[in-house]
């Protein structure tokens, strides 16, 4: 549906200038609006990329400004009303006005984008000095420090981003373990034989691991941590701790608001929220999953382009995008993980290439068509996999399964 | 640095002058020129940097890797002269570089 474009004069809010907020500024004038725009973000920096904090950048292979989305002169060029350093603390919808901790901004239409936060583990010693948590780049700063040649890392939680940041500590010469809840790392986000794969690959690379091993507490002395407890009390020496336990929406804003909220900002496909002048983008919002007819919240950045292109379309009266195929990436040593699609329902794996060599992908399927593939240096296969995903075609499993038949052939 | 020319599918052109070590990609996107998203930031992941290079530039620029080969192949409207402009290091010797967008970059 195409929408009425904005008055030109019309003002747009957004709160959270990160990846999702920085984005819809960037479309939103992309797209011809003209009209005022502010970006409020509680970091003192212009929005950056956060993927590679964990990779690149921590590994020092990417500097401060190469992570910047645009370069500062955009917003003066652009017109943008930059408020950094800047705290939303509520939203008055009747007045159409956002109180900050520094006065009071009005909306004709307000972008939520404020993300989520790393999920926070409430045991005891957790405020000791080098018990870290990486969601933005002071956290990378700190983190950084920690692991030179000789540190040990103690990474709480095997899931992308724990074992991104153990890829880069054995990059820096730094000892790794991790410690995971569950028997298996990636448990909530992988099929057990790419975690299998992946547990290997890093015990090849020296990270030690710890399944099946709660925490209890974290260990210091002089207030600094010395070990991880873990349930049974026995103690994992380390010089800091990254948790990375998962993340929960921001949405508080929005709920004290009144806005539906379901673990996230309940939005429809153009982005709009329960109340017609918001809007609300990126990992904080649930949203519709048209290819798999449900709702669901993604946290990546393919997720918050998506919804950025969204909420610029509906603003301009733009032709809306067609619904994006979900999709993820992480690099791991000289590992390209590339996944598309959600599993949702699916009730069978094809595994296609060769695991040994550090070559291949799961397939999964719900009947004969592909919901979702994690592809491991095999970027035909992420490719045609999400191709074949969004086309909901139904494929030939025995051609599928067998590598000597190409990804054109299997897709054609 | 080097001048870069970038031509929107619908013809509108941009001419921006890119610092060397950048990408043709990351020249686009830090000027926000339309047409070029770059979704993962160079990662060489998403496709979504799409370019075709003008016949008389496309020796005098790095070959294709494999990895950029094989994500070209399934890319939408693919030609022979296709690059992911992620994987293209501006260099002074570029300068003057054109390159075309496809329809779309899905």
């Amino acid at each position: 549906m195409t929408e009425q474009a904005l008055g030109a004069d019309a003002r747009v809010v957004i709160i959270g200038a990160g990846h999702a907020g920085g984005s819809a500024v960037a479309f939103l004038r992309q797209f011809g609006f003209a009209g005022p725009i502010v970006l409020i973000g509680d970091e003192p920096t212009p929005p950056y990329q956060r993927p590679p904090l964990s990779k690149a950048w921590l590994k020092g292979e990417a500097d401060a400004a190469s992570l910047m989305l645009k370069p500062e002169s955009f917003y003066v060029e652009q017109g943008i009303d930059l408020r950094l350093s800047s705290k939303a603390v509520a939203i008055d919808r009747a007045a159409k006005t956002v109180t900050l901790d520094s006065g009071t901004v009005a909306y004709d239409v307000l972008i939520i984008a404020t993300g989520a936060r790393a999920r926070r583990l409430p045991l005891p010693g957790a405020d000791l000095y080098g018990v870290l948590e990486l969601r933005n780049a002071a956290d990378a700063e700190k983190l950084k420090t920690a692991i030179g040649p000789g540190k040990r890392l103690a990474v709480v939680g095997g899931g992308y981003v724990g074992l991104e940041v153990a890829a880069s500590a054995r990059a820096l010469g730094a000892d790794a373990v991790v410690i995971e809840r569950e028997s298996r790392v990636l448990a909530r986000v992988a099929c057990p034989e790419l975690s299998a794969f992946f547990q290997s690959y890093h015990g090849a690379k020296g990270v030690a691991f710890e399944l099946d091993a709660g925490v209890e507490g974290f260990e210091g002395a002089n207030g600094h941590i010395t070990g991880v407890r873990l349930s049974g009390g026995r103690i994992v020496p380390c010089d800091a701790a990254v948790v990375g336990v998962g993340a929960v929406p921001n949405d508080e804003l929005a709920a004290a608001a009144g806005l539906a909220i379901d673990n996230g900002i309940v939005v429809d496909g153009e982005a709009r929220t329960s109340d017609p002048a918001i809007f609300a983008i990126g990992d904080v919002t649930r949203r519709p999953l048209p290819l798999y007819g449900r709702m669901h919240r993604l946290e990546s950045v393919p997720n918050a382009l998506e919804q950025a292109k969204q909420v610029a379309s509906a603003l301009t009266g733009r032709k809306q995008p067609a619904p994006e195929v979900p999709w993820f990436w992480s690099d791991q040593y000289d590992l390209k993980l590339q996944i598309a699609g959600i599993p949702f329902d699916a009730d069978r794996i094809v595994v296609r290439g060769h695991v040994e060599a550090a070559k291949f992908a799961v397939f999964h399927l719900k009947g004969d068509r592909i919901v979702a593939v994690e592809a491991v240096n095999a970027p035909p296969e992420f490719m045609a996999g999400k191709l074949l995903i969004g086309q909901a075609k139904p494929i030939d499993i025995a051609k599928l399964s067998n590598d000597s038949v190409s990804m054109k052939e299997v897709a054609a | 640095m080097a001048k870069i020319i970038y031509i929107e599918h619908n013809g509108t052109r941009h001419e921006v002058d890119v610092k060397t070590g950048l990408s043709v990609m990351e020249g686009a996107v830090k000027n926000n020129i339309p047409g070029i998203d770059g979704d993962c930031g160079g990662a060489c992941a998403c496709a979504t940097c799409h370019v075709y290079v003008q016949p008389e530039w496309q020796a005098k620029l790095n070959p294709p890797e494999d990895l950029e080969t094989s994500m070209l192949e399934f890319a939408e409207n693919v030609q022979a002269n296709s690059r992911l402009s992620c994987q293209i290091p501006v260099s002074d010797a570029l300068d003057g570089l054109t390159v075309h967008m496809p329809e779309s970059q899905h």
